[in-house]
């Protein structure tokens, strides 16, 4: 057949191509200018879409790109938020876990599990117990912010703690 | 959809000798697509009156014809020539062509038939025709149902691809995605099936919960996916004929990436629990369900290749996600994607030569496929962002979805599903009613 000889010569055009993009840098992570002090290295650190479970206690922290390691001002909600449980010991919570839109959608759904459950393990370090703490990973299918913008991805990177009752 | 199944294959006469006498070049893409002439299918007047009622169609027979015109241009492979330009009737073609009429407008092959109405059936046949050497390549009939006209033209298509490119077709196949609506920040998400032209668009599920990643059973039209039904993110299992739903397996967590075994009999999944996501099987008969991976990473959108034997999936144990092969009971893992960038979503090929997989590498997403040890790595296609490849049966076409960039506003968001040729020619926007997105080619529904 002709056929494996056009193979041949397609398989040459490509190996061109390779050679065109394979010279890249190791890094991966779109790192953000900082944007007026509301991103920190690849984390938000604004306050535009927090809510409040009560006053003083932010519902949510942020993370970095691909990460899912606490920052000190994530670990200072999360304290706040134990606190207000402890207080509240009727109150269970959902913790939601996101993602941003730069990413494989199943990688994701994982990618927002293992943030929630970052949240949750911190939240039961300080005292609460696990089984008021459920876990609910919607990866990148509800972005808080629609945009297509370094910001945009860092607001939507996080988790949520909500009232389950 | 069980009755439309049933398409008898009257006659298959193939030509006494298959001298390769014009032969497509699949590898090629639309750079030469070969020029060919697809007839209206004749019809008799009391034929045409019988299926404009019931069918309401003024000819049938021009539809079919349609249909076949559309799936070999969409190919890529093929030019059909403009009508205007035929000048010899579909009847008297279809008895005998005029090859210098036919070889002057420059075609290269015809396709000739009629369609008759037998005994409440719809009766097709068609030929095959090659100009330059003047001879018959392929004639074939078959009797079916009325309501299954465009299948007819699908089937038709399948065997004129076969017969000029020496491999299977991938028309009469149906494509299971996500139909989405509604703003990015709240879409509202549904299963919808249609067919691959487009044709017969519906929708399976009603958009109270949200549902992702349907994948089709390669044995059979079933189909597994991820719902948020209760707010609980767990695989199902959908039977399309019956719409019959249930729950893959007892997890006490997050089930996802859902795919089926080679055979149909098993679902390959990811189960996450405590921050980290592992590979399971469960059997769907005697429900048992094994666990395949078992590491502190994300382990996940596992795929298995055509003989079952191995399993390509996506793993972060390294740092960031590459593309992982082990054997189907779990051992001996080996990374094969070293390129520059993180990969995900690998599918491996149905010829089993090829993985396909999503790249991202300096803010930007391709679609690509390298070889099973990892090494020819070729990229496709490039965009803001594109995943989930999904392949046509015949392992030639690659379907996937590709999200816009919004504006500064956050406008302007929009999902839509694209095909690309395995030689990366051929990029294509298919057409769907709404917004969509996580595409799955069905199997060939006829064989």
């Amino acid at each position: 057949m002709i056929l494996s000889k056009i193979l041949k010569n397609g398989f040459l055009i490509l190996a061109a191509c390779l050679v065109l993009t394979a010279c890249a840098t190791k890094k991966e992570v779109t790192t953000a200018p900082e944007i007026s002090g509301q991103i920190q290295g690849d984390t938000y650190t604004g306050d535009d879409t927090v809510k409040y479970l009560a006053d003083g206690v932010p519902d949510r922290v942020f993370f970095a790109t691909n990460e899912s390691i606490l920052t000190t001002a994530s670990r200072e909600t999360l304290r706040a938020q134990a606190a207000w449980m402890r207080k509240n010991s009727n109150i269970n919570v959902v913790v939601e876990g996101h993602a941003d839109e730069r990413g494989t959608r199943e990688y994701n759904l994982a990618l927002g599990e293992r943030r929630a459950n970052s949240a949750k393990d911190y939240l039961m370090t300080y005292g609460i117990s696990s089984d008021r703490i459920s876990i609910l990973s919607y990866g990148k299918e509800r972005p808080v912010d629609a945009g297509s913008t370094p910001l945009a991805w860092s607001k939507n990177r996080r988790s949520v703690t909500v009232k389950a009752n | 959809m069980k009755k439309n199944l049933i398409i008898l294959f009257l006659l298959i006469i193939f030509p006494f000798k298959a001298f390769a006498l014009i032969e497509v070049d699949i590898t090629r893409g639309n750079l030469n697509p070969l020029p060919l002439a697809v007839s209206p299918l004749s019809i008799d007047d009391k034929s045409k009156t019988s299926f404009k009622k019931i069918l309401k169609k003024e000819n049938i027979g021009s539809e079919i014809s349609i249909i076949v015109e559309n799936n070999l241009r969409t190919s890529g492979l093929f030019n059909p020539l403009s009508k205007d330009a035929f000048l010899q009737a579909p009847d008297i073609a279809n008895l005998k062509p005029r090859f210098e009429d036919w070889n002057l407008i420059k075609a290269q092959a015809l396709i000739t038939g009629k369609v008759t109405y037998v005994n409440e059936k719809l009766r097709v046949e068609f030929r095959l025709w090659d100009i330059l050497a003047a001879k018959e390549m392929m004639a074939l009939a078959f009797t079916t149902v009325p309501s299954n006209w465009r299948r007819v033209g699908h089937i038709i298509s399948d065997k004129v691809y076969e017969r000029l490119t020496g491999e299977k077709g991938y028309f009469d196949t149906r494509i299971i995605y996500v139909a989405e609506e509604g703003p990015k920040t709240q879409r509202k998400k549904r299963l919808a099936i249609m067919d691959q032209d487009g044709a017969n668009n519906k929708f399976l599920t009603l958009g109270n919960e949200l549902v992702l990643t349907p994948r089709f059973n390669p044995a059979s039209q079933m189909v597994t996916y991820l719902s948020y039904f209760k707010n609980l993110p767990r695989v199902y299992l959908l039977d399309i004929e019956t719409g019959t739903q249930e729950v893959v397996g007892d997890f006490p967590g997050m089930t996802f990436a859902p795919r089926f075994s080679p055979d149909g009999k098993k679902i390959i999944m990811s189960f996450a629990k405590d921050g980290k996501s592992d590979i399971y099987t469960m059997d769907l008969e005697n429900r048992l369900v094994e666990k395949i991976t078992n590491h502190p990473s994300i382990d996940t959108s596992p795929s298995y290749s055509p003989n079952g034997k191995y399993i390509a999936f996506n793993s972060d144990r390294s740092g960031y996600q590459q593309i992982y092969i082990m054997k189907s009971d779990g051992s001996d893992v080996r990374r094969i994607s070293f390129g520059n960038g993180i990969y995900g979503t690998p599918v491996w090929s149905p010829r089993g030569d090829l993985i396909a997989f999503t790249k991202l590498h300096k803010g930007n997403f391709y679609i690509g496929v390298m070889r099973t040890d990892g090494k020819g790595e070729r990229l496709l296609t490039e965009n803001y962002y594109q995943e989930a490849p999904s392949w046509s049966p015949n392992g030639r076409v690659l379907i996937f979805y590709r999200e816009t960039k919004t504006n500064a506003k956050g406008e302007g968001f929009s999902a839509k599903l694209w095909s690309i040729d395995l030689t990366g020619y051929n990029e294509r926007l298919v057409e769907t009613q709404t917004d969509a997105s996580d595409p799955s080619w069905s199997s060939l529904l006829s064989n």
